[in-house]
């Protein structure tokens, strides 16, 4: 998944005794794991919840194009070239559908792309950060792709039918990246030149800690985690799937030869898990707010492909209707 | 020239076309007019990126001098390239790129539809496959022309204004030289009277249901392309595209 922070208005969790018979019903069906279907009674807060969270998903999936399309003209091999063209297409792909799924909530795509455009909306702080090098495709794919599966995969099982079933059809494309995306660095640790391995540990240093960020903050500076779950929109804590994410990265880590930028990475024995060093949440809330290296040109990217596209989608509506009028007379 | 060295030289001219308007294409990624333009783009250039290896592949096979796919994409300069010159036009408005993708459809639809024929099977094969791709290509800049043409004033002026500009690079698709001709004799390639009557054919139609003007058919033709002699672009386009291949020649795995 691609949403952090996502706001759900509630400060604090209702009893089942403050619930109207409307909100207690909604909930008792939650817990007992039936899906919310569009037509169904739902509590408004839910409602605006699932749009921010879905609209940042689908935003992020389409700003997240534009650090690949950084390198899609300048691939290596043909094989790929076409590999990375076929991911990109999967992600506009993902962004349609999801758009889809946040429409079922009465949301409007087209006002939801005006927020993010007028920085009202957000998307991943991942894509803040440049590509530089090659071996970021090959980067992209198994951090960031791998961050987001571990979430979307528990996100199969969220609470709101649409969104669940998305999920369940954009983890199996997810996976599909994540792998070509490791095989890149592996082909380059491999079989690669000098240049070739250091471009991969460079890529590796650059996007090990946004990758760690894409989960969030910690429990406890996430206010609205507590309201998301009780909801069944988020089925694992922050830290919790930080944690998985950093349990399964590590050996692949190791067994690429790579090493990551985090002196207080080692196994613990007792818990069975990897202990790893503090994210810097400055850097993590400043990405948020506007100041990563790459925001601005991110959303002005976006916002000039769609305004300066506003006449072919205005001619494309006058023709529809034009056909129509035609189709009617004839 | 010999039969062999006409098809050689046939084969290049199809990748490098393919290859070029991929690479054009892939230019869009992230700044398309809507999300679902983005998909079909990028699904269109990944059509011609792969065709391109096809061929490539082929010619690789033909030429025989160590040089795979990958080297004959990555590692020739312009002056070797043989892409038509109207691939490698610049995208400018939505007009501009989609008037260049609908004159390449049409000359690719029916030079795919000739090669299905083809006496040469391994061309008759791929060009099987591809013929279903670009049939889909040409019904999508079809619809768009239609669209931007009989769409809105605004749209109808850039579409036309498209048109116009682009017209100067349609006539080296239909016009034959001395490797097309050999192809055709020997049965390798589309008949080129028939590919040029077939393209005016239906480039006029479309036009003329778009409420758009073609260009004169005596119109002055730029060309050049087909024998390495091209505009200013490719460059830039190579030296785009080969980056990697030119600042990391050691590197042989990526």
């Amino acid at each position: 998944m691609y949403a952090q922070l996502v706001e759900t208005g509630a400060k604090r969790l209702k009893t089942m005794e403050e619930m109207s018979p409307e909100e207690r019903e909604f909930q008792e069906k939650v817990d007992a794991e039936t899906k919310i279907e569009p037509k169904n009674w739902m509590p408004e807060g839910y409602r605006k919840t699932l749009v921010r969270q879905i609209s940042q998903h689908a935003h992020s999936e389409v700003v997240g194009m534009l650090p690949e399309g950084n390198w899609v003209t300048r691939a290596p091999t043909l094989k790929r070239k076409l590999q990375l063209m076929a991911k990109i297409q999967d992600e506009a792909g993902h962004g349609l559908y999801l758009y889809s799924a946040m429409e079922t909530l009465g949301a409007d795509r087209d006002e939801e792309i005006e927020k993010l455009h007028q920085g009202k909306a957000k998307y991943s702080s991942i894509f803040n950060y440049p590509t530089l090098n090659w071996a970021d495709m090959g980067a992209v794919g198994w951090l960031v792709d791998g961050a987001a599966i571990v979430n979307q995969v528990v996100l199969q099982r969220t609470s709101y039918g649409p969104y669940s079933r998305a999920m369940v059809r954009i983890c199996k494309e997810e996976s599909f990246h994540q792998r070509q995306g490791y095989q890149i660095l592996l082909d380059m640790m491999r079989e690669g030149t000098e240049e070739q391995k250091a471009m991969v540990q460079d890529a590796i240093n650059r996007l090990w800690w946004p990758s760690l960020m894409m989960f969030g903050p910690h429990d406890d500076e996430s206010p609205n985690s507590q309201q998301s779950m009780a909801w069944k929109i988020k089925r694992k804590s922050n830290d919790e799937l930080r944690q998985m994410f950093i349990d399964q990265t590590v050996p692949q880590l190791e067994f690429l030869g790579c090493t990551a930028p985090d002196p207080d990475l080692k196994f613990n024995e007792e818990t069975g898990h990897y202990d790893f060093g503090e994210i810097d949440w400055q850097e993590f809330y400043d990405v948020l707010k506007g100041n990563g290296p790459c925001n601005r040109e991110r959303i002005n990217t976006r916002k000039k492909a769609i305004d300066e596209g506003a006449w072919v989608r205005e001619a494309a509506v006058a023709y529809a209707k034009k056909q129509k009028q035609r189709a009617q007379a004839a | 020239m010999t039969q062999a060295e006409a098809l050689q030289e046939y084969l290049l001219r199809l990748a490098d076309s393919d290859m070029i308007l991929g690479q054009r294409l892939c230019e869009l990624c992230g700044k398309a007019p809507a999300v679902e333009e983005e998909m079909a783009l990028m699904n269109v250039a990944l059509d011609l990126v792969g065709q391109a290896r096809n061929w490539y592949e082929y010619a690789a096979d033909l030429i025989d001098d160590g040089r795979d796919a990958d080297k004959l994409a990555f590692r020739r300069d312009a002056h070797n390239y043989r892409n038509l010159l109207l691939t490698e036009q610049p995208n400018e408005d939505y007009a501009v790129t989609m008037g260049r993708q609908f004159f390449f459809d049409v000359w690719h639809y029916f030079t795919l539809k000739g090669l299905t024929a083809s006496s040469d099977e391994r061309i008759a094969g791929i060009a099987a496959k591809a013929l279903k791709e670009a049939t889909y290509h040409l019904r999508r800049s079809s619809e768009w022309v239609k669209r931007l043409g009989d769409g809105t004033e605004e749209s109808h002026q850039r579409m036309q204004d498209a048109v116009d500009i682009l017209w100067r690079f349609t006539g080296e698709l239909i016009t034959p030289d001395d490797t097309d001709r050999v192809m055709a004799e020997a049965g390798i390639g589309p008949d080129p009277d028939q590919l040029a009557k077939d393209w005016r054919g239906m480039v006029n139609e479309v036009l003329t249901q778009a409420t758009l003007t073609p260009g004169a058919e005596d119109a002055w033709m730029y060309m050049g392309g087909k024998h390495g002699e091209h505009t200013e672009h490719l460059g830039f386009i190579l030296a785009e595209m080969q980056f990697l291949q030119r600042a990391y020649p050691d590197a042989t795995t990526w």
